[in-house]
């Protein structure tokens, strides 16, 4: 008997993307240089420097601000819906197009394996553009009126760069709105490619800005007075920050923020794809998910035959390089993310729950955290009640529906919940108690551009996605 | 390959562990529609999923040695001949003529009135033969002929019966029919090792294949094999995955280990390294050896024999190079 069915490195080519040695800013359709402190991003499964990225300071956020409400007054909120679908629409073909390079430099910079920048977060970018771009010219028929509001300061997180920059940008630009964005700091290189890209396509100058830097860069943005819309995506922590900063303001807000979601599975639940849904849930981009399915409630009845298929499973996880094709689980994305895992994870044994992980073999350098699970979890730890952001599940039981429906609901979030059984008029009921902005029944972690996202109580308000994430973009039906 | 002691008694009938499911209708009704359900979406999303892991060099060439010695190489047609017959035996012992290094095949599979020529042709070389059996692939006769079929096909010398279920029994839920149907082909295979096929693409549904699967496994199939390869769709990805998963978890329950051949349909290397990668992540490494794991196919050889020669050339040569047996 053989055990020499190794996989051998698959890794995809670095060749296809060309990183610059520094970048600017994106202002007015042109990139320039920035005034605050300028700052490395590094490749998190190496810990290689990848680039120096300009700082915008208040001053650089102002002239960005200024050339989109210049591109806002004079041509963008005049064009028609249709010429601006054309735009986006262009886009979406050249991220098709250029899919590969995005993929590629996305991985390099988030540290999430190419399997999944390949095959999920840049496909569904592109759908993003090409499900709003046919709302441009079919706002009157959306419920919520065709006036947009003016200018869009949006800022997004780090797990899925180029993702939330579409979730953000698609339904801005399709309402009419022009935008200042700033990405995160550890991942600024797809959002700054995705400049590019708006050069590419010939969008007229000041219609997207793309401003990097870390959280005063951000302040800037949000309190910027002649923003009149803030979208944020992120902690809930910062995002109650806005919150204050835009309370008494005109300013529209959405914002999209942490998770605890539970994640239910049921005696009667086809077993075998419910341990893919459990995977699928929290270890899916190293658990740097905000609807990550990190509280695992499992029926008393099959709890010993579903952790034993659970861990059986996690073992044939493969964590390592983000590039080789072979890859699920990558690394940690920041080497501040992995201490807080860590903390958080540490807490939790010294809390009493018991910890497995998998017994796989790290790299040396970068940032990695081998995939955990912790049992005999109870609702006080604070690993039950915690964001982690990481791949680290909790796993709790309950003996009823009733029981499993007060477990899941007893957090401060509501972002997404999960429910596994094969009995269709339960996963109705469930659904309706469910206190979560997204329910999914019999699968986990799924996105659609025509599918509206987003939270219940301290996961936000708002909703991006569908013809609900166009309300965020407009006036609304009487102005 | 003869079937050697150790996975003769490893794969020993299971009668005795099962007695108190298999005791009536009802029981055994019970037993299969208790075992989990499988969700569609999820369990085709998870057969995708593996197919896109990329083998490469030395695990490659691996695989596809394996693969070859894993092939029961078919020929079940109306027009077959004995000199058909002799040829395809021919080319098992020695799929490459150019090449002594390369493998033979696991078996050969023939109608039982071929079984004669092929045993002939194959004599001592370890590659077996395998006969369908139990009026195949219909598998509409009755009880006796069926047996009759099965004993013939032994007795001219077949290592292997590929055995069809009474699809009719099952899909109407007449399980025990099904079971005791199985024992008793089995009895009559003697020494002669049993696949039991199901013909997948007529049970159409995941949760039947699952059901089937334990079926034949509590009758003590040696194999669960997925079609005949006259009814499309024949194997496919997820529906060898769920019997995978049945032979992984039967092995859990009774310590005994039962192979998986999926057949028809699988043509190209591509798809035979899917497959073994599947054997490898859901059944685990104990899978991957010509005993556990089979393909019933015809041109996935050829293909196979290409992509061979294109690893140690590092060049392809055409269909031509290679013998259309």
């Amino acid at each position: 008997m053989s055990n020499i069915f190794e996989y051998a490195p698959a890794p995809e080519s670095r060749a296809v993307v060309d990183i610059k040695p520094s970048y600017g800013l994106f202002i007015n359709g042109e990139f320039v240089d920035g005034h605050g402190t300028s700052f490395k991003t590094v490749n998190p499964a190496t810990e290689e420097v990848l680039a120096e990225v300009a700082e915008a300071n208040d001053a650089d956020v102002d002239e960005a601000v200024k050339a989109a409400r210049r591109a806002y007054t004079r041509v963008w909120s005049r064009m028609s819906g249709a010429e601006r679908a054309k735009y986006l629409y262009r886009i979406a073909r050249i991220i098709q197009e250029r899919g590969r390079e995005l993929a590629v430099l996305e991985s390099i910079d988030n540290g999430k394996p190419i399997k999944e920048s390949r095959d999920v977060d840049i496909p569904v970018v592109a759908a993003h553009f090409f499900y709003y771009a046919g709302w441009a010219d079919k706002l009157e028929h959306s419920g919520y009126g065709s006036t947009p509001l003016g200018v869009a300061g949006q800022v997004i997180p780090w797990n899925f760069p180029l993702l939330m920059l579409a979730w953000k940008i698609a339904p801005a630009l399709a309402c009419g709105n022009t935008v200042v964005l700033k990405p995160a700091e550890t991942t600024p290189l797809t959002a700054l490619l995705f400049a590019e890209i708006c050069q590419q396509a010939d969008l007229p100058p000041g219609v997207v800005n793309i401003v990097t830097g870390a959280g005063d860069t951000g302040r800037a943005i949000v309190s910027h007075p002649d923003v009149d819309k803030v979208a944020f995506t992120g902690s809930t922590e910062v995002g109650k920050a806005i919150a204050r900063a835009v309370a008494g303001t005109e300013k529209k807000v959405t914002l999209e923020l942490g998770g605890k979601a539970a994640n239910i599975v049921f005696d009667d639940a086809p077993l075998d794809q419910a341990i893919e849904g459990i995977v699928n849930g929290i270890f899916f981009n190293q658990g740097h998910v905000c609807c990550a399915g990190s509280r695992l409630l499992v029926q008393e009845s099959v709890a010993d035959e579903v952790m034993e298929r659970l861990k059986r499973r996690m073992a044939t996880l493969r964590v390592g390089d983000p590039l080789d094709k072979n890859t699920d689980v990558g690394a940690i994305n920041s080497a501040e993310q992995l201490a807080k895992i860590r903390e958080l994870s540490d807490i939790g044994e010294a809390e009493g729950a018991e910890r497995w992980s998998t017994p796989c073999e790290l790299p040396t350098n970068g940032y990695w955290f081998a995939p955990t699970v912790f049992t005999g979890v109870s609702q006080a730890h604070r690993i039950a009640r915690e964001e982690i952001f990481g791949p680290v599940l909790s796993v709790l039981t309950f003996r009823t529906p009733s029981e499993a429906v007060e477990k899941a609901n007893n957090t401060p979030f509501g972002l997404s919940a999960g429910v596994w059984t094969d009995k269709g008029s339960r996963i109705l009921s469930m659904a309706n108690r469910l206190r979560a902005g997204v329910v999914w029944a019999n699968t986990f972690n799924k996105f659609d551009p025509t599918s509206p996202f987003g939270g219940y109580k301290e996961s936000g308000y708002g909703r991006e996605g569908g013809r609900h994430g166009l309300e965020a973009y407009l006036k609304g039906a009487d102005s | 390959m003869t079937p050697t002691s150790s996975s003769t008694a490893s794969t020993a009938s299971s009668a005795g562990v099962f007695d108190d499911i298999v005791r009536s209708e009802s029981s055994l009704r019970r037993f299969l529609h208790g075992l989990p359900g499988v969700d569609q979406v999820g369990c085709e999303a998870r057969a995708a999923g593996l197919a896109t892991r990329s083998i490469k060099t030395t695990s490659k060439a691996f695989a596809i040695d394996l693969a070859i010695r894993m092939v029961d190489l078919t020929t079940l047609e109306g027009q077959d001949t004995h000199g058909k017959v002799r040829a395809l035996a021919s080319k098992a012992m020695r799929p490459d003529p150019a090449d002594p290094s390369c493998p033979a095949t696991a078996a050969v599979c023939v109608y039982p009135d071929m079984v004669a020529t092929a045993k002939q042709t194959l004599g001592e070389s370890g590659v077996n033969v395998a006969a369908v059996a139990t009026a195949f692939p219909s598998g509409r006769a009755a009880m006796d002929i069926k047996l009759a079929d099965t004993r013939d096909a032994v007795e001219a010398g077949a290592d292997e019966i590929d055995m069809v279920i009474d699809r009719g029994a099952f899909l109407s839920g007449r399980y025990l029919d099904v079971y005791e149907e199985i024992v008793q082909v089995k009895e009559a295979c003697g020494d002669a090792h049993l696949k039991v096929i199901f013909e997948t693409g007529e049970l159409q549904t995941y949760d039947n294949v699952r059901r089937a699967s334990w079926l034949a496994m509590m009758a003590g199939g040696h194999f669960i094999k997925t079609s005949t390869g006259k009814v499309q769709p024949a194997a496919t990805l997820p529906v060898t995955l769920i019997m995978l998963e049945a032979v992984r978890d039967f092995r859990d329950q009774t310590g005994q280990m039962v192979g998986v051949k999926p057949a028809g349909g699988i043509k190209t290397t591509k798809d035979a390294i899917k497959y073994l990668v599947m054997v490898n992540e859901i059944a685990g490494p104990d899978w991957l050896d010509p005993d556990w794991f089979r393909f019933g196919a015809s041109t996935l050889l050829n293909d196979l024999l290409m992509q061979r020669t294109k690893m140690t050339t590092g060049r392809y040569s055409g269909p031509d190079y290679f013998t259309l047996d």
